[in-house]
């Protein structure tokens, strides 16, 4: 009787269908990825039941941080040279080149103008270590209108969202909210989380 | 054809054999990288947009006389208080009037079922005054504007705190 031989099989698998579908994804995954900004300020947002998606262009951002900070964001590095340039002409600040192209690249800041220019001029390490102080938004000085005010004249189509922290007194947002009413906004967003709606009331 | 018959030809004994090579590749490589891709765009993507809630403040009158003035009997005001503390009233808070305030919460049996109870569904001119107190949380005023939209109110103000309404909210934690 012939000895039954065992067949060793090698324990490979056809992995192609596999390496396809890897493929597949990662070529999705770098076709429709949009790297996350990297924002000055931490904002922990409140959540809603409501659906509307923020658009991608023409927002300005106003974060309201946990310690009452006001900052100041806009997309496009166009309007943000265009608007540095009004805001140096209104308050009388000249800014280098380099000033204006690392201003361009920044998100979102929160320093008054005078010292603006000093923040810009700093390195990239150094200046993410700066406490930011915020954008006053005092009576006294409201800063903060003059930057939404030139970023409008620029940017008609502008839109204005308000991203507040959970914990960010009502006071703060007020304060953002009636520098918009003085300039005749009365219709904005406001940035929140998702969150799914009770079935019945 | 024509090939064929050349092999026929040329007779020669024993079919030389291409050694035959394994087709086959080892794909470890590559597959570790492309999961690695993969993980590292799966990781850094940022999917959502930032969700919304759109608000519309009353527009500040031009001319106080052409202005109708709501109705005390229409009115439904809604303060929010430091901690967390949620109070309401009818009526526009006439001191006058002495109204009713009354504490409620957040929560799904508090502030909604007020705003889905008869006396606000009922009357279509039922006007919600929102009016968070200076030292509320920017949360309450999300959540009250999101019960506004769950129980599909619609005319509802956000307005400034008066003197008034601080002093009926004194005088209701004082008890």
């Amino acid at each position: 009787m012939p000895k039954v031989k065992v067949k060793r099989t090698h324990p490979s698998l056809d992995m192609t269908p596999m390496v396809d579908l890897a493929f597949l994804l990662v070529t999705f995954f770098m076709l429709t990825t949009k790297f996350a900004p990297e924002e000055a300020v931490i904002v922990d947002t409140p959540s809603s039941v409501s659906e509307i998606k923020l658009p991608d262009s023409n927002v300005i951002t106003l974060s309201v941080d946990g310690e009452n900070r006001v900052f100041f964001g806009i997309d496009g590095q166009q309007t943000k040279e265009a608007l540095l340039g009004k805001i140096s002409e209104k308050y009388g600040v000249n800014f280098t080149p380099e000033e204006t192209k690392t201003f361009s690249l920044m998100t979102n800041f929160g320093v008054p103008v005078n010292q603006l220019k000093s923040y810009l001029a700093m390195e990239t390490p150094e200046r993410k270590k700066v406490n930011q102080p915020g954008i006053p938004v005092d009576s006294a000085r409201n800063e903060l209108k003059d930057w939404i005010l030139e970023t409008r004249k620029l940017n008609q189509k502008v839109i204005i969202a308000i991203k507040g922290d959970v914990n960010v007194n009502y006071e703060t947002v007020q304060k953002v909210v009636k520098t918009l009413q003085d300039q005749k906004v009365n219709r904005f967003n406001l940035v929140t989380d998702m969150e799914t709606r009770p079935a019945k009331l | 054809m024509a090939e064929v018959q050349q092999q026929a030809d040329s007779g020669k004994g024993g079919k030389k054999r291409a050694k035959k090579m394994s087709t086959k590749i080892d794909m470890t490589p590559m597959v570790d990288l492309a999961f690695l891709l993969l993980t590292f765009f799966m990781l850094t993507t940022t999917f959502s947009k930032p969700q919304t809630m759109e608000i519309n403040m009353p527009v500040k009158p031009e001319n106080e006389e052409e202005q109708m003035p709501l109705k005390a009997s229409n009115a439904l005001t809604i303060i929010m208080g430091e901690n967390d503390k949620l109070f309401y009233y009818y009526g526009l808070g006439d001191p006058a009037d002495n109204p009713e305030v009354i504490e409620s919460d957040y929560s799904a049996n508090g502030i909604r079922k007020v705003l889905i109870s008869p006396k606000v569904r009922g009357n279509d001119k039922m006007t919600v005054l929102i009016k968070p107190m200076e030292k509320s949380r920017y949360k309450n005023v999300v959540d009250i504007l999101d019960e506004m939209k769950i129980t599909d109110t619609k005319k509802f103000a956000l307005v400034d705190i008066t003197e008034n309404d601080k002093k009926l909210v004194s005088t209701k934690l004082g008890q």
